[in-house]
């Protein structure tokens, strides 16, 4: 067929054609004859900035801020967008460096990624930032990216709270719900570590136009590509900061640790742990010098003692021992002992520490802390058929003592808890190859041998008991707050102790005639009811360890409190009043002369001498 | 043995000059998106590496065309026809919503844009009715069904994609190749100049300018002897223009906000009614970025302008930028002279070709090309307002990559079966 409009086909051809010539010679104008342009493309940039938002503020109970943001900045550089001929000496005079850390920094930079952005100063001060911000300008490529760091304004609590750091590269692999930048901050330990995903909040993006100076015009498009960062989320904690630091002055130049929690709520009201040090000293950028100081220190000022010490009981774990026998029905509470002065293990003795008339009742075996007496009831509780089955028996035994949270994590808010330790059946087979007896394992009725609790266990064993049957897992974090509405802290969870309230309150009874006559005669507070039990741990490599767990009042306890402190000899001289003094302070809020003297004496009772170095550098 | 055969007659030239289209197009996908974190350039989170995945796709269906009779396209024309207009129906219903647009299926591993298919299938139908031996564009009712298989799917596209939908508009050059009276084309362009010029100037400033310019070329010819039927001639055409334009102003004022602000900035107005910024930064950016790369380019990866936010399909319709920037005004040209070889090696294919329909087709895939080509670099280098349209083969996206390979490979099936069937 013959195709008469074949001749439009030139038409088709000129409009391409001439728009082929029109593009050709607006890009010939473009790239050839403007040269402007090439200038121009280093103006007018736009830039993607982070917006790191400000984390979480942590409070203490009674709303006190203890944990607040501060708004430093790290100083950015982007090393392709760096002129040669930049003025690097005016730049290290306003930032305050010198020639070998630019030419460091720039290096490091350029073998990063020409392109990104690199962190080429951190956390610099906002001072400093100002006066560096006037001459921008003259420094093409920089610029200061906004960040927040810690404040802690009452110097405590470090090791509860714990501290930020940047991400390191296992923890962005690994972090699942959240992606991590490098450079961007993670809780490292304490409260920040374990409630990082509500703490940290939600980074934006902001888009802003950028001059050929590297000033910042504005924002781009009005915001359109921007992504707004979320401030994290507050946590309202369970310490009393002012109790805290009423225990950590105590624990002055001691090794020991004070646990005080409020029984029925299991609320922490402080976890002070000695020696301790100001967590403003592992802010910002002497972090690393003064971390690595901590770690070096002999007395091991990171250890947590209240969670990461563990000790034999001695005398207090009396009370859980009686409570266990009474239920098991190994005694009742008349069940009477006529203290010899020791205890008969085959031909050896062990010794009562104290001299005291013969125990007609529990409440007065508790009130002498006589060993004998719970020797024998601790046999009584294993022993059920003369020894036929004594892993049986103990077994059982067993089983009731773990229900107080023994040799085992109880679940604390914050990790590195220690478990403590109670060995089962098995350990005893394999240890004695299946033969041995109830005198065998004697030492454990009063807290000795093989049996180990942290001060934190030891406080939760005197919850159980004076709430009379329960216990809250312990815990540091009350209420989350997101745009500001209060949650509840969705972790928090009971346990029942089932054992009858009259064998309870027997045991309780014993326990207030310890502090009104017996062996914490000393810890007395005027007008309150203390229960509690001294005790006593040996320890092979010096003086014993002072232990004191008590609660006030004796109805409806408001505070439980376990106190050790290291190598300080019998739990009455140093713990005892430590205790009590926590109480006192907590219940009344304020010390009377006469105890604030008290106070004095034992805070300066110099058992170690602690001191992190001569010169602490401080971070301003 | 068949294969060889096939290979013989294979327009090699074409073929080969699509393929290089191609593979450029990943680099500059590549050097757009380019992420230091994400280096490799087959990471398939990354565009690029998922580009990388459409170009094999694309070489199988490719080479499965090559393979196939070139029956199955002018067979079976009317069916996709309908196929694709149906999918556009359904599209309406249970597209994927994006920015309040409807533009995809998602499958899941594939977002299906039935826009890119029915630019075949039209074409296809097209080839279809203008190759029947007793098929003329000068009766009516042939006009109007060509019109009407064009404007459906226009239509369609529309009312998510206004970019794309101007690809069914250039099916008009191709009606006029085939005979359709030029009056219509000049008609059609004088309709269209004037739409955009009443979107941009108040209805009454285009009366008063088209009055004037009338009655210029009236005084001019008043010496006339039609002087008479002249006057009325004008009279009627200024009030059918006037007409027209205030009828554009009217739907313009029906239409929703963002549709509005869509127009706007597509015809290079910054601000709406009450003066609010629009996103235009775009095109500011575009030339400065093309600008930088001056006569050779900054070189690959180099370019700082086309990286970043500020152009928000930095890897999709304005990738000529990354181009301009960093192979300079020698890349652009070679880019440039690689469309114009791969359009005009079509048309002087299609003249060749015995069958009316592969040669109708091959017209069609002209059209489509060059109307991609030209809007989408006349955006970019701010000789034409701002249209989203990808450009064919290069820009990052794989319904539009394998669409349009499907185009060239028929093609090219076609021209090497041309002496086997008329």
């Amino acid at each position: 067929m013959q195709d008469i409009f074949s001749s439009r086909k030139l038409f088709i051809q000129a409009v391409i054609l001439i728009a082929c010539i029109v593009f050709i010679l607006k890009l010939f104008y473009l790239q050839v004859i403007d040269s402007g342009y090439r200038e121009k493309s280093n103006e007018n940039a736009i830039k993607e900035l982070i917006v790191y938002p400000p984390r979480g503020q942590i409070f203490d109970r009674n709303s006190k801020l203890i944990v607040h943001n501060e708004n430093l900045f790290d100083i950015m550089v982007t090393y392709n967008e760096v002129p040669k001929n930049i003025d690097s000496i005016r730049l290290c005079e306003y930032l305050g460096i010198d020639m070998e850390y630019y030419q460091e920094q720039m290096k490091k930079a350029k073998k990063q990624s020409r392109y990104k952005e690199f962190q080429f100063l951190k956390q610099v001060s906002i001072e400093t930032y100002n006066r560096f911000q006037e001459h921008i300008h003259k420094f093409k490529g920089f610029y200061g990216q906004s960040r927040f760091i810690r404040n802690y304004p009452d110097s405590s609590a470090a090791l509860i709270l714990g501290d930020i750091g940047e991400v390191d590269s296992s923890q962005i692999k690994a972090s699942e719900d959240y992606v991590y930048l490098s450079g961007e901050y993670i809780g490292k330990n304490g409260l920040e570590q374990s409630y990082e995903k509500y703490l940290r909040g939600q980074r934006g993006v902001k888009t802003v136009m950028v001059d050929a100076f590297g000033r910042v015009l504005g924002s781009f498009s009005e915001g359109q590509y921007d992504k707004k960062s979320k401030a994290g989320d507050d946590l309202i904690s369970t310490l009393d900061v002012e109790l805290q630091k009423f225990g950590e002055a105590l624990l002055t130049n001691k090794k020991g640790s004070i646990v005080a929690i409020e029984p029925n709520t299991g609320e922490i009201l402080a976890l002070c742990s000695g020696p301790t040090y100001d967590p403003n000293i592992l802010k910002g950028k002497i972090r690393g010098e003064n971390y690595a100081k901590l770690v070096r220190n002999k007395n091991k000022p990171l250890l947590n003692r209240a969670i990461q010490g563990v000790y034999p009981p001695g005398s207090i774990f009396k009370a859980a021992v009686a409570l266990v026998a009474l239920q098991m029905r190994a005694i009742d509470i008349n069940f009477t002992y006529y203290c010899p002065g020791y205890y008969p293990i085959g031909a050896k003795r062990l010794k009562c520490s104290h001299g005291h008339p013969a125990c007609k009742n529990v409440m007065e075996a508790l009130m002498h802390s006589c060993n004998p007496y719970f020797c024998q009831t601790f046999r009584n509780s294993i022993d059920v058929d003369n020894a036929k089955s004594i892993a049986l028996d103990y077994s059982k035994w067993y089983k009731n003592m773990m229900r107080f949270g023994l040799n085992q994590k109880l679940g604390l808010d914050i990790k590195n808890e220690k478990k403590g330790n109670l060995p089962d059946t098995g350990f005893y087979n394999r240890m004695y190859r299946k033969s041995w007896k109830p005198t065998t394992i004697i030492s454990l009725g009063i807290g000795q041998g093989e049996v180990l609790m942290t001060p934190l266990q030891m406080a939760n064993t005197y919850a159980t008991i004076a709430n009379r049957g329960y216990y809250i897992v312990p815990h540091l974090v009350k209420n989350i707050v997101k745009d500001g509405v209060k949650y509840k802290n969705p972790s928090i969870k009971k346990v029942m102790v089932p054992i009858e309230q009259s064998k309870y309150n027997a045991v309780i009874d014993g326990l207030e005639r310890v502090v009104v006559s017996g062996t914490a005669r000393s810890s007395k507070i005027e007008g309150i009811s203390l229960c509690g039990k001294t005790g006593t741990a040996q320890n092979p490599h010096g003086n014993d360890h002072s232990i004191f767990v008590g609660f006030a009042p004796k109805d409806n306890p408001k505070i439980v409190v376990a106190c050790v402190v290291e190598n300080a000899g019998s739990g009455g001289g140093t713990a005892g009043p430590i205790v009590s003094l926590i109480c006192e302070k907590y219940i009344k809020k304020k010390l009377s002369p006469a105890r604030e003297a008290t106070f004095q004496m034992i805070k300066n009772r110099h058992i170690i001498k602690f001191n992190l170095d001569e010169d602490i550098v401080d971070s301003q | 043995m068949k294969t060889s055969s096939i290979v013989n007659k294979i327009d090699w030239q074409l073929t080969i000059a699509y393929l290089i289209l191609m593979f450029f197009g990943w680099i500059a996908v590549y050097s757009a998106a380019y992420n230091a974190d994400h280096p490799n350039i087959f990471d398939f989170k990354m565009t690029y590496g998922k580009q990388f995945v459409w170009i094999v796709v694309s070489l199988i269906i490719g080479f499965l065309i090559i393979n196939l009779s070139s029956r199955l396209f002018s067979a079976f024309a009317n069916v996709y026809y309908v196929i694709t207009i149906l999918l556009l129906i359904l599209l309406l219903f249970f597209g994927k919503e994006v920015n309040g647009n409807r533009a995809w299926f998602d499958l899941g591993f594939f977002r299906l844009q039935p826009s890119e298919f029915s630019k075949i299938s039209t074409a296809l139908v097209l080839s279809s009715l203008l190759s029947n031996v007793d098929f003329n564009l000068q009766k009516k009712s042939n006009i109007i069904l060509s019109a009407l298989i064009i404007f459906v799917p226009f239509v369609l596209v529309a009312t998510h994609d206004t970019g794309s939908s101007l690809v069914f508009l250039s099916f008009i050059l191709l009606l006029y190749r085939f005979g359709l009276s030029a009056w219509i084309v000049y008609v059609s362009m004088y309709l269209l100049f004037l739409s955009i010029i009443s979107l941009i100037f108040p209805f009454y400033y285009i009366v008063i300018a088209i009055s004037l310019i009338i009655i210029s070329v009236v005084f001019y010819l008043r010496r006339r002897k039609e002087i008479r039927q002249i006057l009325a001639f004008s009279m009627l055409f200024i009030i059918i223009s006037g007409f027209y334009s205030y009828s554009i102003d009217f739907t313009f004022d029906k239409l929703k906000k963002h549709q509005q602000d869509r127009i706007r900035v597509m015809l290079g107005q910054d601000r709406d009614d009450e003066g609010r910024l629009l996103n235009v930064h775009q095109v500011k950016q575009s030339t400065i970025a093309i600008g930088a790369g001056q006569f050779l380019g900054k070189g690959f990866l180099n370019g700082t302008q086309s990286k970043g936010s500020f152009l928000p399909a930095k890897d999709t319709d304005t990738i000529f930028c990354t181009i301009g920037e960093e192979f300079g005004f020698v890349g652009s040209i070679l880019v440039i002279a690689l469309y114009v070889f791969i359009m005009f090696r079509i048309m002087h294919l299609a003249e060749k070709q015995k069958s009316k329909f592969s040669k109708v087709y091959g017209y069609a895939i002209v059209c489509i090309f060059a109307i991609h080509f030209i809007i989408n670099i006349g955006m970019t280098l701010r000789v034409m307002p701002v249209i989203g349209i990808p450009l064919p083969a290069l820009s990052y996206g794989g319904s539009s990559l394998i669409a349009f390979t499907i185009l060239i490979f028929s093609f090219i099936k076609m021209d090497s079966e041309k002496w086997i069937y008329a």
